[in-house]
Order: structure tokens, then sequence, then C-alpha cells
């Protein structure tokens, strides 16, 4: 080996694989080695999977030695977020309320993946239950921005975001809720891809609110984007919400040729409250796409002021329910209380973070008598019409385009102390949710302070191709994903 | 006031949460403030809108009712808390 191969991307390692002038056991090792060097100061893994991940580099080895090329993912070192069910392999969604929580199963995405041929590294860090925007609210630990240790790396799947962004990974997967994938993508200057819902099967992914998840790509380039995807993608018998659409060969769609697509510009994602550099550089963007030959035209999507607040009552809603299974009694720890109600109650109060708490109880509150018209009602209606004006839009377009955040990474505990101020950080990603569309970001360039910026394309239902072969001929046209952070550490050896 | 102490209270028991006196002071404070930014939504009209659960037309999934998983006994109850042979051990449920 003459270079590290832990920035390399999955099309250049499956050839270096394929070639055998590198093996899998070598570059899983060479991940684990990174991470062992990088994590105490970024804090991206819960749990660090060596034996796992070599017996997997080694499984690999073997079928590439007997000539199996087929798969791209082939000893490819993947982090999994820890929302994602792994067989054996602790699964604690950052809660203390599944500490020691070791899954019986593999979720079908991580199937899919280890099916593949995949090496999983470990599990990565995230809000806790992935309610969040900057994996402050992990039960066990804060993760860092690679490109600057002061500032968070967006969340919920920070921890994914951060691994890919230092090389900690050669790709990762997250959950995209409100802006999950897409948000942490943006912080840490990486390709991130939340599907549309139904495109990707929920079975073993720790559900927060079933109508909104779902499980994504987080990757350093569209192209391994592209990859990911194609392996997660298509229909599960054990999701019934997963849909029976045929998958498209997404790596087709990368040609490079956007003539004649046409994207709109929606003129309330460029509001006050954005941040300048931020508007410049996506407003840049967009014009590269122009020059790519795009027709650039602009569109309105009045009502996406509203997001936030149907948003927060439909997500708390659907957490509150399905929170209610963590009761102490078939797994995670139990406070002994007496009797069996004050078990529960005490248990749930001590192994839910606060973040969770002030979820549940805003859930309960508004499914309660008397505030479910007033709330929950109301916000099931508002999200028709948000889904209606995207729809609408989108009729008349092959895609949107925007920022993905307002601003660029916040620093550690800036918002920390106003749930409210951290909830409308969210505005540009999570109509995105209600309305169940697909949506990629891209790097898009840095602010003053050399923190990235992510910009975020929206699609029509089950249309990720025309989202990567736009995040991909812009990727083309530009190099900010190829920029890596310069972290203050001790350099690995390779 | 949106919501007040007593109603702070009332949802703890049915959220089943055990909160501390402080927990549900800050949490009346936090959310009473959340609530009214929800009542943002009021300002739109939505006479005759259709609520939507569920943003991809999806229609009742049905499958034969045949067992294809295995016993896996000892890898659910490796998990829990409490055990008592092959069964989960809880408190008293019937007094």
């Amino acid at each position: 080996m003459t270079t590290n191969p832990c920035f390399l991307s999955i099309h250049e390692l499956h050839d270096r694989l394929r070639r055998r002038e590198l093996s899998a056991v070598e570059l899983a090792g060479a991940l684990f080695a990174r991470i062992d060097a990088t994590d105490d100061a970024i804090g991206a893994y819960l749990a660090v999977c060596h034996e796992q991940g070599m017996d997997a580099a080694r499984r690999a080895d073997a079928r590439l030695a007997a000539g199996d090329v087929s798969s791209k993912l082939l000893g490819i070192p993947v982090a999994l977020k820890d929302v994602l069910l792994t067989d054996g392999v602790a699964t604690t969604c950052a809660s203390k309320i599944l500490d020691g929580f070791s899954p019986p199963y593999d979720g079908t995405a991580v199937r899919r993946l280890k099916d593949a041929g995949a090496v999983p590294l470990g599990k990565t860090n995230m809000d806790e239950f992935a309610m969040g925007s900057s994996t402050e609210n992990s039960g066990y630990s804060i993760t860092r921005n690679p490109w600057n240790l002061d500032h968070v790396p967006g969340g919920s799947s920070g921890g994914s975001a951060a691994a890919v962004a230092a090389g900690q990974c050669i790709a990762a997967l997250g959950t995209d809720t409100g802006g999950s994938i897409r948000q942490p993508a943006s912080f840490c200057g990486i390709v991130g891809l939340k599907p549309t819902y139904g495109r990707v099967s929920r079975y073993g992914v720790v559900a927060y609110a079933s109508s909104l998840d779902q499980v994504g790509p987080m990757t350093r380039d569209v192209t391994d984007c592209a990859l990911l995807l194609q392996a997660i993608a298509g229909h599960d018998p054990a999701d019934s919400t997963s849909v029976d659409v045929p998958v498209p060969d997404y790596s087709g769609a990368l040609t490079g040729d956007v003539k004649g697509l046409k994207v709109g510009v929606p003129k309330e994602y460029f509001a006050a409250g954005l941040q300048p550099e931020v508007e410049q550089a996506v407003r840049t963007g967009i014009g590269e796409l122009e020059k790519a030959g795009a027709v650039v035209t602009d569109v309105s999507l009045p009502r996406n002021d509203y997001a936030v607040a149907a948003y927060y009552i439909i997500a708390a809603a659907e957490a509150s329910s399905n929170l209610a299974r963590y009761d102490g009694m078939r797994y995670g720890p139990r406070a002994e209380a007496g009797d069996l109600t004050a078990t529960y109650m005490k248990s749930r109060a001590q192994g839910f973070g606060q973040e969770v708490k002030r979820r549940i109880m805003l859930g309960t509150y508004v499914l309660s008598a008397g505030y479910y018209d007033a709330y929950y009602l109301k916000a099931q209606k508002v999200r028709t019409l948000l889904k209606q004006d995207m729809e609408s839009v989108l009729s008349g377009c092959d895609a949107i385009v925007a920022p993905t955040c307002p601003t660029t990474a916040f620093r550690v505990d800036e918002m920390t102390h106003d749930p409210l101020q951290m909830y409308l950080s969210d505005i540009l990603t999570i109509s995105v949710n209600l309305a169940g569309l697909p949506a990629l970001s891209v790097p898009c360039g840095f602010d003053d302070a050399g923190l990235p910026i992510g910009m975020q394309l929206i699609g029509k239902h089950f249309d990720e191709g025309t989202l990567l072969r736009l995040g991909f001929a812009y990727e083309q046209a530009t190099e900010w994903h190829a920029r890596k952070p310069a972290l203050p550490l001790p350099a690995t050896s390779s | 006031m949106k919501i007040t102490s007593e109603e702070v209270r009332h949802v703890a028991t049915l959220a089943r949460l055990d909160l501390a006196q402080d927990e549900q002071e800050r949490l009346a404070g936090e959310l009473d403030r959340i609530l009214e930014y929800m009542d943002k939504l009021n300002e739109l009209d939505t006479d005759g809108v259709e609520p939507l659960s569920h943003a991809v037309d999806v229609v009742n999934v049905l499958r034969p009712d045949r067992v294809v998983n295995q016993p896996r006994t000892e890898d659910l109850l490796r998990n829990a808390p409490a055990r008592d042979d092959d069964f989960l051990s809880v408190p008293k449920i019937i007094e």
C-alpha cells in the first residue's frame, strides 16, 4: 500500500480490491487503526466491532480470491447508525433505556449490506432515539465536527456524518425523520440522501416517527451514494410500508448530462435568517447547474413556514406511541419501585434523556382528550397542504434546489438551552419528510470559518435517479466533495 | 398559559414518566413556549382539508398466516432485565 485507503471512494477501492492490490483485511485494519487514532477527539462511534468486522473482511477476501467481484460493496468498510439493529452487536439508539441491548437479528438494510459483502466497523453516535439536530442529545457522549472540533456535526445521524468526513469509514448508513441525514451531511461536508418514504425497508430500525422515518446512505461522493442506495433499496415483506416498485439502476443515472432538466428555486427557502455565505454558496451552485444545461426557474412554497409546527406535533405524537414499549419489562434496565405502574414510571424516567421526555410529553399532550383536534388533527391537515404544495411545484419541474440548512454547523452548547430554537433550525428539511419525498444534500462550499455548506436537491416520489443525476453533474463541475478536514490529530499508519 | 403544572403532572402520568418536581417545572415552561408556537397553525384555513397520516398511498398488505421463524428463546431472553427459567419475570400485575 502506498496511500492511506481511508479516504478512497467505494468505486476506487473496489478496483484495488478486485485487482488484489489491497486485501479487505488490510483495508479493515487501516480503518480500525484510523478510528483508534482519531475517535477520542471526534467521538463518532458508540461501539467499534473489531471482531465482526475482521471476520467479515476475511470472508470478503475469500470471495475475492474465488473470483467473486459481482458486488461493488464486497470488502467495503461501513459504519452503521446505532438506530439500526445489528445481530449480536449492542444497539442502544444512544439511549440509557437500551443500555446493554443486544438485538437478536439484523435490520433489513444492515442485512442487505452484509449480504453484499460490506464490512461493518461499528455503531455510530446519534441524538437519543434520533431526536435532535446536533448529536448532543446522545445519552452517552457528544460527537464533534471533524472540520472544527468546537462545533457540532449536526444530527441526529451526527456520528455517521463525522465518521464519513473524518475517514473513519468509507460510507455509512443514517436515518432521516426530519433532516437527520441531510443536515449532518451538510454540516460535515459529505453527501447524504433521504430516500422516498417506502424506498428502503424500516424493518429493524428503532422507530421514532414511523410515518416519517427513512434509512439512507451517507458517503463522500454521489457515485458512492448511488452504490449504497442500490444495495439497500427495494420492497421488503417484513415492512408493509416499503413499496413494491422496481428499483432502477442508480449508477446508470450518473451520466453527467442534465441538459433540459428543470430545477425550481423556492424563494421561501432563501428567506430571512439564512447565513449570507450559505445563500451565496447555494446560488453559485445553482449557477453551476445552469451552466451544465439545467433550466432554472423560480417557484414558491408559500406555506413552508408552517412545516416546523406541523412536524413537531406529528413526530412527537408518533414518538409518544412508539416509545411506550420501553417499560423495563422485556429489555433494558428496570428500576425497582414496588408495584407495576411505579416500576414503569421510574424505569422510563431514569432511562430517557431530557429531549426524549420533552417529545413524549408533547406527543402525549397533543393526542390527549380535549387537545387532539386542536393540535394533532390540525397538524395532519396542514401536512396535506404542505404535501400538495410540494407536489404542485414538482409537477412543473424535475427537482427543487435549495440550501440544506439555514446555517453552517453551530458551536457545541450553542443551542442546547433553547429546544424551540433547535427545532426551528430544521425549517428547510422537514417538509420533505412530511411529503415523503426523496432529497439529496451535496457539499457546495465553505463559510469564512471553514465550515462546510450543503445544497439540497428535492425530487419526486421514487425519483432518486434524477437527484443523483443532478448531484453527480454538479460534483463533476466542482471540487468541494474532494476536500478533507485537516484533523489536529496524529497521522495514522498507512 | 397554554399548559398548567397540574396538566403537566397529568400528562406525565399518562406517559408513565415519574418526573421530579424541578423537571415538571422546567417542562411546563418549555412546553408552554412550544405549544404557543404551534398555535401558528391556526393562521391556516384547513376547513374541508383531509388529514394526512401517511405520505405515500398504501393499502392493507395481506399475507398468509404461516410460521416462518424458528423459536429463539435464548436470543430473546438474553435481554430481559429479570427472568425465571424460560419466562420474563415482572412485578405482580393482578392483586
